[in-house]
């Protein structure tokens, strides 16, 4: 139960692109494509940065190190995916172009590898913690890509064109989103947990 | 350029808060209050002016194939170091920014500043870009805070200035930092073209 918990709260309640922020793309499939790198490169981020504490930090106490270990695998695990993707999907790899080597410097990665230890997750946790933030993410994403192609169509104010209206709108969408608060509380009541 | 044209390029031409959009992370999501924000942006500043100058001396000495990595290397192991002063001189700050100081690693600016800067200039002009952007960024994110802290709180720098009838929550919370940096980025836009 307390993984649906974490599962349902990560998706909706502390979605975490909301309080970051990423414009990548202005078009649904690019950011379904770019969602589904963020995902995987998130959950493989995590079990590896997760054993690498508790196997390799923790083990030796060198948890100081905890920041320039962590970048590191990041930074490797984008690199290998971006090998795979230029391999297995040309296209999508065109279409993604800079933003891919990016995820890197996106926080969500490092901060949910953090977040896990933090919180002190176990194994399984974590992965369901990084998992349903990738489809957190991917649903903020996918959604505010939505609203970009809208704004596409409408006619705005001079001063407020570009990344002034995108931030108001990525505000209204935060704010949607508020409505869900509480609902991690209710489903704690509900199963019992508190 | 001399020092005083490369400090004012980094503040106004080049704000990374309103003009090149970097570092929106920690520019969301740590800019509750005037303070909180300022203390980003000083954390920021430090760390960019250190991996300024060691980038820029070693730039000789490194391969071009691996100078994303060497550079993130440096930059984590400065914000480790920066990670533990706060940690043991400034417990507030550390509990108020807590996540948001690991995650200065993955801040755009930093490496952007690096590629873009320091790994084409000498040391000193890079030392003096990295006082520039980073009271740029600084200036940014309190004047954000600033907004979000009058409107949510209805304090500045924790002096109360209107009375508790007129906050707005909302400001506080992340929906907040989206609209008002959405406002203050049709400000700047409509200043800059005038």
């Amino acid at each position: 139960m307390e993984y649906i918990l974490i599962f349902i709260s990560a998706i909706f309640v502390n979605n975490i692109v909301l309080s970051q922020f990423l414009g990548v793309s202005k078009k649904i499939d690019t950011s379904l494509g770019m969602s589904a790198a963020v995902a995987f490169v998130l959950t493989l981020a995590t079990i590896v940065t997760w054993c690498v504490q508790k196997y390799v930090l923790d083990a030796f106490g060198l948890q100081y190190l905890q920041t320039i270990a962590f970048i590191l695998v990041i930074a490797s695990l984008v690199q290998m995916v971006e090998i795979v993707l230029k391999k297995v999907s040309p296209a999508l790899y065109q279409a993604l172009g800079i933003f891919l080597p990016l995820i890197t410097t996106n926080c969500a990665v490092l901060g949910v590898a953090i977040l896990c230890i933090q919180k002190d997750y176990d194994l399984l946790q974590s992965v369901i913690y990084a998992f349903s933030t990738a489809i957190g993410f991917g649903l903020a994403l996918t959604v505010f890509a939505g609203m970009r192609e809208q704004l596409e169509l409408v006619k705005i104010p001079k001063g407020m064109q570009g990344m002034a209206i995108v931030m108001l709108s990525a505000g209204l969408l935060s704010l949607a989103f508020m409505g869900f608060s509480g609902v991690d509380g209710g489903l704690k009541l509900l199963f019992g947990l508190d | 350029m001399n020092a005083i044209q490369i400090i004012k390029n980094g503040i106004i031409k080049e704000n990374p808060t309103f003009v090149l959009m970097l570092g929106m992370c920690p520019t969301l999501a740590t800019t509750t209050s005037a303070i909180n924000g300022m203390s980003m942006g000083l954390a920021t500043m430090a760390v960019l002016i250190c991996t300024n100058v060691v980038i820029s001396c070693l730039k000789s000495v490194t391969p071009d194939k691996v100078r994303i990595p060497v550079f993130i290397v440096v930059i984590a192991a400065f914000v480790t170091m920066l990670q533990l002063v706060i940690k043991a001189f400034l417990p507030d700050i550390d509990a108020a920014l807590g996540l948001f100081i690991p995650l200065i690693v993955v801040n755009c600016i930093i490496l952007g500043r690096a590629e873009a800067f320091a790994a084409k200039n000498s040391p000193i002009a890079s030392l003096f870009d990295g006082i520039g952007i980073g009271l740029g960024f600084t200036l940014g994110l309190t004047l954000l805070g600033i907004c979000r802290e009058l409107l949510g709180s209805g304090s500045i720098f924790g002096f109360t200035l209107l009375p508790e009838t007129t906050n707005i929550l909302l400001f506080v919370l992340p929906p907040g930092a989206f609209i008002t940096l959405g406002f203050l980025i049709a400000i700047v836009n409509k200043l800059r073209k005038a």
